[in-house]
């Protein structure tokens, strides 16, 4: 019972930091990615101002759009968003709701937030959203595959440790670090599917390259184009927390070292350099997946896209899966 | 969204676009079947503002005509006033406007390229290319003493010498754009998502381009070797060896996509510093102006009858000014034929099966300006309908043979 009642009043703390860990991230990542350009860049509360400002904004609904749907759908993929966090070990901690979902539930959860922008967008009535929105389900179904495949080897090697039950869970993952499972064949797997889920990172979170979603230049933010004020302020919500949400299944599945041991610290500092330390592991794969890509490349074509994640994405993490297999035979 | 598809319209209001005009698409999925455009969008009423003017006033109008290659409507409307009126420009001065024209054209292509990456977004690019710009610009201000509205040519001449110092200025400029240049050529024409993003995108045959009479780049990189500076042969031009710039020249082949125009413009860039160095060091010395006093140049030029043409290779094309005179203070008409209204109609050939991503990229390959291009306004879609437009043109064209005699 009292577990049961923590449990509750922990969720709105996490949502709440995670809003914040999300935007500032955001912040850093606009202001590095302009510093790549040689521009001064936003400061990294700029995040914070807009949305501060877009909150004060007025709603404006399409005439012609379905105006319950169009109101729900940032709410939708915002809540759906944050729910995700609940399954995942942020900062050091297990997962909120350890025991009841794992890796598996996490990525169809992630399809949730997709499916309602893409509901949005359609509701609107607006061309560029409809295009925007049969964008992003294309872009969902390229690169669930190459996900999967992930998902796949990391259970497959985990599965191999004796007295281990729960093979998705993350709880087995941050108890059994994969690189530690397995010869240098496996982990030169290992490492490709890193290199993969950073790949698929840009796409889940929709910048550059895979923006073709919502393409400012093509689309004029094709899913979002006819949002605006408290309903444009949640989808920027959301796209701050699907990258901190995907960044930190990564760390959850590649990087779970804790600092603490290392340094042989213990209670409460112990838990708050664990915690720093999951800051600078979300930096360091936000930076690799989200601002290099964002400064190194232009866009690309919805189709350049499917053939990236279908041939490119998947054959990398088929050959990382090879590569563990092979080495767990050795 | 049927069958039959749907109607994607980019503009007039588009992140994608600068400026007004209205790309309409009939879009399958993502593959557009057919195109179409709306212009007059903007109409500023300039021509009409210069027959109320007299021909020195016109000048400064015509600087205001584009933001970014104003050079070239002052020099097509000075030539074609000094055509009515016989002046005579002094060598120097031609040397002067010919370097000042190609400061212009290296100015404006590296801000296209600019334009272009940031339809790819690729925002990296943008800002690099926009930075090296800063360059030029400076040199710009140097000379003519401002950094984009130049005010360098009036009638029978220019307005500013090239003394050493300038001379020095300008040499330092073209060295730094001859080290800029690889990096320039390596970033825009070598990048592998560039190249994925424009080969074979927006393809415009050699037929086609002929057939929609496009100038300039948008010619060219199809492979239609056509240059004002070549066949004109006006100012220090006709003293230098212009080729014309074709994509062969780069990667040896003609294909007439959107990498080809990316790769003419580059090349032209680099072509631009050899006219400058060439006529930094040609350059003869004497006057520079035909008639110093301004009221005893006027008086000259309202004495004038007649009509005359000017044209000029802008760095879009070709740009024509007509003006006629009528020996009174103001001209009866002056008409102002900027290279985009040519280039616009490549547009349809272009967008035709090519999908919705490329839409940007092509509308902004031919480097269109709007308001260049805008001469006429369509007043609720009804006061100047295509088929009143076109009982208008007859009816002028049956008065015009009926003066001329010829019935």
């Amino acid at each position: 019972m009292y577990e049961t009642v923590l449990t509750i009043a922990l969720v709105p703390i996490l949502a709440a930091l995670s809003i914040v860990l999300g935007l500032f991230y955001e912040g850093i990542v606009r202001n590095l990615k302009a510093k790549m350009q040689s521009r001064l860049g936003p400061p990294v509360v700029q995040p914070f101002r807009d949305v501060r400002k877009l909150l004060k904004k007025e709603d404006v609904v399409p005439k012609n759009s379905v105006a319950w749907l169009f109101k729900a759908a940032p709410a939708l993929a915002l809540i759906t968003t944050l729910t995700i966090l609940l399954f995942l070990p942020v900062g050091g901690f297990d997962p909120l709701l350890s025991g009841s979902g794992d890796l598996v539930v996490v990525i169809y959860l992630l399809i949730f937030p997709s499916l309602a922008l893409t509901l949005g967008g359609f509701s609107s009535s607006s061309t560029y959203s409809t295009v925007g929105g049969q964008r992003e389900m294309v872009k969902m179904m390229s690169y669930e595959l190459p996900l999967a495949v992930i998902a796949v080897s990391v259970a497959w090697l985990i599965s191999g440790v004796e007295g281990s039950v729960a093979a998705f869970s993350f709880e087995a993952m941050s108890e059994n670090v994969v690189w530690s499972l397995t010869g240098p064949l496996g982990s030169l797997g290992l490492f490709i599917l890193f290199i993969v889920a950073l790949t698929v990172l840009p796409g889940k979170s929709a910048s550059l390259p895979f923006d073709a979603s919502k393409a400012k230049t093509e689309l004029a933010e094709g899913v979002k184009s006819e949002y605006s004020g408290r309903s444009y302020a949640l989808l920027y919500i959301t796209d701050c927390v699907k990258m901190l949400v995907f960044a930190t299944i990564i760390v959850g599945i590649f990087i779970p070292y804790g600092i603490s041991g290392f340094l042989g610290l213990s209670s409460i500092a112990a838990t708050v350099a664990d915690f720093a330390f999951y800051l600078i592991k979300l930096f360091l794969v936000i930076f690799l997946g989200s601002v290099f890509a964002r400064a190194a490349f232009s866009r690309l074509r919805i189709t350049q896209i499917v053939k990236f994640y279908w041939v490119y994405s998947t054959g990398l993490s088929l050959l990382g899966l090879g590569l563990i297999v092979l080495g767990g035979y050795i | 969204m049927s069958e039959e598809g749907f109607e994607f319209s980019v503009g007039p209001v588009h992140p994608a676009l600068k400026e007004p005009v209205r790309v309409k698409c009939k879009v399958e999925g993502e593959k557009v079947k057919d195109a179409d455009f709306e212009l007059s969008q903007v109409h500023r009423g300039i021509e009409w503002a210069g027959t109320k003017r007299n021909p020195v006033q016109i000048l400064y109008l015509s600087e205001r005509i584009c933001g970014i290659c104003n050079i070239c409507h002052t020099l097509a409307f000075s030539r074609a006033v000094e055509n009515i009126a016989g002046i005579e420009t002094p060598k120097r001065a031609e040397y002067i406007r010919t370097l000042t024209a190609e400061l212009e054209r290296i100015h404006s292509h590296i801000l296209w390229a600019g334009v272009a990456a940031n339809e790819l977004g690729f925002d990296s690019v943008m800002q690099y290319t926009w930075k090296t710009r800063e360059k030029i610009l400076d040199v710009i201000e140097h000379m003519t003493g401002n950094r984009i509205t130049k005010a360098m040519i009036t009638i029978g001449g220019a307005r500013r010498d090239v003394t050493k110092e300038r001379e020095e200025k300008i040499r330092e400029g073209i060295e730094y754009y001859r080290k800029a240049y690889d990096k320039l050529e390596n970033i825009l024409l070598q990048d592998k998502t560039i190249k994925a993003r424009t080969k074979e995108i927006g393809v415009l045959t050699e037929k086609e381009a002929l057939e929609t009479c496009a100038v300039g780049p948008t010619a060219r990189a199809s492979g239609v070797g056509k240059d004002v500076r070549k066949t004109e042969e006006y100012g220090a031009y006709q003293d230098l060896e212009i080729e014309p710039i074709t994509p062969d020249m780069y990667h040896g082949e003609v294909n007439g996509d959107v990498y080809d125009r990316i790769a003419c413009r580059v090349l032209e860039i680099k072509q631009s510093l050899d006219i400058i160095e060439d006529c930094l060091n040609m350059m003869p010395s004497g006057d520079i102006k035909y008639e110093e006093n301004i009221p005893k140049l006027l008086s000259e030029v309202q004495g004038a009858e007649g009509e005359g043409i000017g044209r000029h290779e802008a760095p879009r094309g070709e740009v024509i000014h007509h003006v006629k005179l009528v020996g009174e203070e103001t001209p009866e008409s002056w008409r102002v034929r900027a290279p985009t209204y040519n280039n616009l109609l490549s547009w349809i050939p272009m967008l035709k099966s090519e999908q919705i991503a490329d839409i940007p990229i092509i509308a902004a390959s031919i480097d269109p300006c709007m308001s260049c291009a805008n001469r006429a306004v369509v007043k609720d879609g009804t006061a100047l309908e295509k088929k009143r437009l076109r009982e208008l043109s007859r009816k002028k064209t049956k008065e015009l043979k009926e003066e001329l005699g010829d019935v």
